[in-house]
C-alpha cells in the first residue's frame, strides 16, 4: 500500500506541486506533458526535494510526515530511482556502479538475484568496462540494474526506457511486471501511452504540478 | 665544469630543507584545503564571505605581514604557540616545522581555489544518485565528490607545493634562515646574493630551483592526464 499526500509551495519560480494518492496498485504511471512536474513529484517521494506539507508511507512505514516532523533522509528511504539521464558514476566501472548500492546498504551478496538482473538486462559483457565506453542504451540498462540491485522497497522510474530500442523494451517490460508482482511497487514516468497501457495498473495525470487520479 | 655544477653540502641541505618544507606543508594543508573548498563550494552559512576572505588573505597581504602574524600567534611566546609548546611540546619558531607552517598558509589560498573550482564543476546529479542508493552524506563525499574532484585536488596540491618551494618573505620573518634548519633554497639564494663573489652559487641554486619546479609541474600534468583518461572523458 502506497499512501501519499505531498504539497510543495512555489519555490524559486517553480509552480506549486501537489499529489494525493492512496493505492494498492503495484505499478503507478505518472503521465503528462514535459515540465508538468512529474520529476519533481518523484524527487519529493525519494527525499531529494522537501515537501512543505503532507505525509508519505510505503507499506505502512512512514517516510515523511510534516505534522509529526518526520522526514527520513533520502539515503535511508530504500527507494530506488532510475533517472532519465542515468547518472552513472563516471569514475567507477560498470561492475562497481552495480555494486555501489549493495555496499552502501550493507547488503550481503545475493548471487542469484545479481545473475538474474544482469542476465535480464544483458549487461554481463559490459561489467569490466568504463562508463564512458557505453552507448546511451547500455548506460540506461546499467542504471536500471544499479537501482534494482539495492533491493528497493519502492522503485521510481523516470522515463527509463526512453533511450532503449523496441526489442530491449519488450524484454524489460515483463521483468518490471514480474518485479511488481513479487511485491516491489513502482512509480513510472512516461510519455508513451502504449508503455503506460501495458504496464500501469493506475494512471495519474500531472499538469502544472497538480496530479489527478 | 663539474665543479661549477656541484653543490656544496650546505647548498644540498638548503635544497633538502626546501623539498621537506614544501612536501610537509602541502600534505598538512591538504585536508584543511579540501574541507574549506567543499564548505565554500557547497554550504551556505553565516560568515561564509568572511571565511572566504580569510582564506584568501595571505594571497594579498605582504608575505612579511603574514610572517609577522605567525610570529605573534604561533611563536614561542605567541597566543597559540605557547599553548602548543607547553602542552604538546610542539614548537614552530626557528624550526623547519615553522617553515612548513608558513609555506602551508601561503599556499592554502591557491590550493583552496583550485579544489573549489573542481567541486563547483561536479554535477550534483551524481551525488543525488548516490544518495538514492543508500549513501550517507559522508559516504557521498568520500566515494563520489572526492574522487570526481581528484584532478582539481592534485592541481591544488601541486600549486601549493610550487608556492611553498618559492616561499621567502613569511618564512624568513617567522623562522629566520638558520642553515641546516630553516634555510630554504630561496633564503640560500638571497644569502649568496649578499656575499661578494656569490654569483656562481646563486646561479647553481637557481638552476636547481628551476629543475625542481619543472619536474613538479610535469608530474602534475601527467597525473591530470591519467585521471582524465580513467574517467572516460565524462
Amino acid at each position: 500500500m502506497l499512501s501519499l499526500t505531498l504539497e510543495r509551495d512555489s519555490h524559486e519560480g517553480l509552480f506549486p506541486i501537489r499529489i494525493d494518492l492512496k493505492t494498492d496498485a503495484q505499478i503507478i504511471a505518472l503521465s503528462g506533458p514535459s515540465g508538468a512536474g512529474k520529476t519533481s513529484i518523484l524527487k519529493m517521494i525519494a527525499g531529494l526535494l522537501t515537501p512543505d506539507r503532507g505525509h508519505l508511507s510505503v507499506a505502512g512505514t512512514v517516510l515523511f510526515d510534516s505534522e509529526k516532523r518526520i522526514s527520513l533522509p533520502a539515503w535511508q528511504r530504500r527507494i530506488g530511482f532510475v533517472f532519465q539521464d542515468n547518472r552513472l558514476f563516471p569514475h567507477l566501472s560498470v561492475k562497481n556502479n552495480l555494486a555501489y548500492g549493495r555496499f552502501m546498504n550493507g547488503l550481503g551478496r545475493d548471487p542469484f538475484h545479481e545473475a538474474h538482473v544482469i542476465t535480464m538486462l544483458d549487461i554481463e559483457k559490459l561489467l569490466a568496462r568504463d562508463i564512458g565506453e557505453l552507448s546511451g542504451g547500455e548506460q540506461q540498462r546499467v542504471a536500471i540494474g544499479r537501482a534494482l540491485l539495492t533491493k528497493p522497497q519502492l522503485l521510481l522510474l523516470d522515463e527509463p526506457m526512453s533511450s532503449l530500442d523496441a526489442n530491449r523494451k519488450r524484454e524489460i517490460q515483463p521483468y518490471l511486471l514480474r518485479l511488481a508482482a513479487e511485491g516491489v511497487p513502482m512509480i513510472y514516468v512516461s510519455h508513451n501511452a502504449d508503455e503506460i497501457a501495458e504496464l500501469a495498473g493506475f494512471v495519474v495525470s500531472v499538469e502544472h504540478g497538480i496530479a489527478r487520479t | 665544469m663539474m665543479d661549477w655544477l656541484s653543490l656544496s653540502p650546505q647548498e644540498w641541505e638548503a635544497v633538502a630543507i626546501s623539498i621537506k618544507v614544501a612536501f610537509w606543508g602541502t600534505l598538512a594543508s591538504l585536508p584543511i584545503g579540501i574541507a574549506l573548498a567543499f564548505l565554500l563550494s557547497r554550504k551556505q552559512f553565516p560568515g561564509r564571505a568572511l571565511l572566504d576572505a580569510l582564506v584568501h588573505l595571505p594571497l594579498v597581504l605582504p608575505p612579511v605581514v603574514t610572517g609577522y602574524i605567525l610570529l605573534i600567534v604561533m611563536g614561542r611566546k605567541g597566543l597559540v604557540g605557547q599553548f602548543l609548546a607547553d602542552h604538546f611540546g610542539i614548537v614552530f619558531s626557528f624550526r623547519w616545522t615553522g617553515a612548513a607552517l608558513a609555506a602551508a598558509i601561503m599556499g592554502l589560498p591557491l590550493m583552496v581555489r583550485a579544489i573549489r573550482l573542481s567541486f563547483d564543476a561536479i554535477h550534483r546529479r551524481h551525488e543525488e544518485a548516490a544518495t538514492t542508493l543508500g549513501a550517507s552524506p559522508i559516504m557521498v563525499f568520500l566515494t563520489i565528490s572526492l574522487p570526481l574532484a581528484w584532478p582539481g585536488i592534485m592541481a591544488g596540491a601541486i600549486l601549493c607545493f610550487a608556492k611553498a618551494l618559492g616561499e621567502f618573505g613569511a618564512t624568513i620573518t617567522f623562522v629566520s634562515a638558520i642553515p641546516g634548519e630553516t634555510e630554504t633554497i630561496s633564503a640560500a639564494i638571497y644569502a649568496a646574493l649578499q656575499t661578494p663573489g656569490g654569483e656562481t652559487n646563486v646561479m647553481r641554486l637557481a638552476l636547481v630551483s628551476i629543475a625542481i619546479s619543472f619536474v613538479a609541474l610535469l608530474a602534475a600534468q601527467a597525473m591530470t592526464r591519467k585521471n582524465r583518461s580513467r574517467q572516460g572523458g565524462l
